[in-house]
């Protein structure tokens, strides 16, 4: 049997092993990584990672550590284009991407406010959000990002407050084919049927979308 | 992939044996083939009057995609009417209301009576939505979703059968079905949003994306647990927003793996036996699981 001692020796150590993690990937966050290039997240998505909406730099924080893992895997690997994220990512090690994408996902994001599907759409933007537009086989957005758009699961992300230009670059970016990084083509096929003020439409509408500290 | 699964899949089980028992059940709708017709076209929201009448259509529209939320007290799962009557149930193939009511009153097999469209929905929700006790038929929800459902039929002729009702039937392929690729399908096309289990999405304490089985999806006496409905199903609107991209055999092998999983018990159950409901209730619905042994394992024990 393990003694009691033993036990929290092994707890302590798994405590402080966590934390390296944690401060390893705050440390990228905060200062960049160890290679050259790998430029602090803080220059441009703002010192609590919420993003610069002005700039159309999207917010990092609470995004899913996975979610996150894999778009900077995807900058490095070509399937999502971006011609200042991917000399970043090209120089985040393996290891640094995983610290960084934890501690994102650990940093406090703002969670949207309800909304309900009962409720009625009032213009042709939310009608799509909330709706689609099935006679073009375009699901409702809230279908896969939740009804107030706050994401589901690892797959698909919160687009509640993040910054218009932002959503609306990364659908033309999948209309274009400089990002093809999704499962399944599930948000290409949908981007590449919208109109160009439909992009510019739901972009704003998410953005809109009152947000609440997270308790 | 659990060894389970590959177990299963060595059982390449063909087309389900003909029983020639009579009893209830509710067949998979035929409908003929409708390839050049034009399809009909519901009214837009933008023309609903602004009084009592909009507003009950309103309050049904709300009740049918946000079920759970709105209708708690009927709904005993994670699902909206709307998670198989896509676009609010305006989408042809995807069992759409406009073709639904104007085909009520009906005589049903699977009660063995006339029904009234109010106790066609009344059988929504104690078998799809596994509610318990349904709404009463003279209850709001009923009046809000059949008004719904009337506004939606505006100008369908009436009794007539409509280009793309219920789910058109996709026959099963000649090697019948298998489990083992119905789990890749599944894997590949669907656990993205399904879950690895079938166990849906939340956001927060609603279901966002449906649970496929488990206690919180369809009972075992709702139509959709049908092999043939699902596939049907699957193949006209499935993965969402891709509807017609898998082939039959893809469709037919993945309804028949979701329908392999437990879910809630039918509530006909008889005498507590599963095999007396398989033999009054199952045995002659199509192509379905419920009763039969799978590599020894007795599938309708259901799951609470």
């Amino acid at each position: 049997m393990m003694s009691l001692e033993r036990v929290l020796m092994g707890s302590a150590l798994m405590l402080l092993l966590g934390n390296a993690h944690a401060l390893e990937g705050r440390k990228i966050f905060a200062e960049g990584g160890s290679q050259p290039g790998a430029m602090p997240c803080v220059a441009c998505h703002g010192a609590d990672g919420a993003g610069m909406a002005a700039a159309g730099f999207p917010r990092l924080a609470g995004l899913p550590a996975p979610y996150v893992r894999k778009q900077l895997e995807d900058f490095k690997g070509g399937s999502r284009s971006n011609p200042v994220m991917q000399p970043v990512a090209n120089a985040l090690t393996d290891a640094e991407i995983e610290a960084v994408s934890q501690a994102l996902a650990a940093m406090p994001g703002p969670v949207p406010q309800a909304v309900y599907r009962g409720d009625m759409p009032l213009n042709a933007a939310q009608k799509l959000a909330q709706q689609g537009a099935w006679e073009r086989q375009i699901p409702a957005c809230a279908s896969c990002h939740g009804p107030a758009g706050t994401g589901l699961g690892d797959a698909f992300p919160p687009l509640a407050g993040q910054p218009a230009a932002y959503l609306a670059a990364q659908l033309m970016a999948w209309q274009n084919g400089t990002r093809h990084n999704d499962p399944n083509d599930l948000m290409g096929h949908i981007a590449k049927s919208l109109t160009a003020e439909e992009v510019q439409g739901v972009a704003q509408y998410f953005a809109s979308l009152k947000l609440e500290a997270k308790p | 992939m659990s060894p389970l699964i590959l177990a299963l899949g060595l059982l390449a089980v063909p087309s389900a044996n003909a029983a020639t028992i009579a009893m209830e059940d509710q067949s998979q709708l035929q409908p003929a083939s409708h390839a050049a017709v034009s399809q009909f076209r519901p009214p837009q929201e933008s023309e609903l009057p602004d009084n009592a009448y909009g507003k009950l259509v309103r309050e049904g529209y709300a009740l049918f995609v946000d079920t759970q939320r709105l209708a708690p007290k009927y709904v005993g799962n994670g699902l909206n009417c709307s998670n198989c009557h896509l676009d609010q149930g305006r989408l042809a193939n995807s069992a759409p209301l406009w073709a639904a009511y104007p085909m009520y009153p009906a005589y049903r097999k699977k009660n063995d009576k006339v029904n009234t469209f109010a106790e066609r929905l009344q059988g929504c929700f104690q078998f799809s939505m596994n509610g318990g006790t349904p709404p009463a038929a003279d209850s709001s929800e009923i009046a809000a979703l059949s008004v719904y459902a009337y506004w939606l039929a505006s100008k369908a002729p009436l009794g007539v059968e409509l280009p793309g009702r219920g789910y058109p039937d996709v026959a099963q392929p000649a090697k019948g079905y298998n489990l083992a690729q119905g789990a890749q399908v599944y894997q590949e096309q669907c656990a993205v949003c399904h879950g690895g289990e079938g166990q849906g999405q939340k956001v927060g304490e609603h279901y966002v994306m449906p649970p496929l089985w488990g206690k919180d999806s369809y009972n075992w006496g709702a139509g959709m647990h049908r092999i043939n409905t699902a596939a049907s199903f699957i193949k006209h609107n499935m993965p969402l927003g891709k509807g017609g991209s898998l082939s039959d055999q893809q469709a037919w092998d993945v309804a028949a793996y979701v329908n392999s999983h437990e879910r809630p018990q039918d509530p006909r159950l008889v005498d507590g036996s599963v095999e007396k409901t398989r033999v009054k209730f199952h045995a002659n619905d199509g192509v379905n699981l419920y009763g039969q042994n799978v590599e020894g394992v007795l599938i309708g024990q259901g799951i609470r």
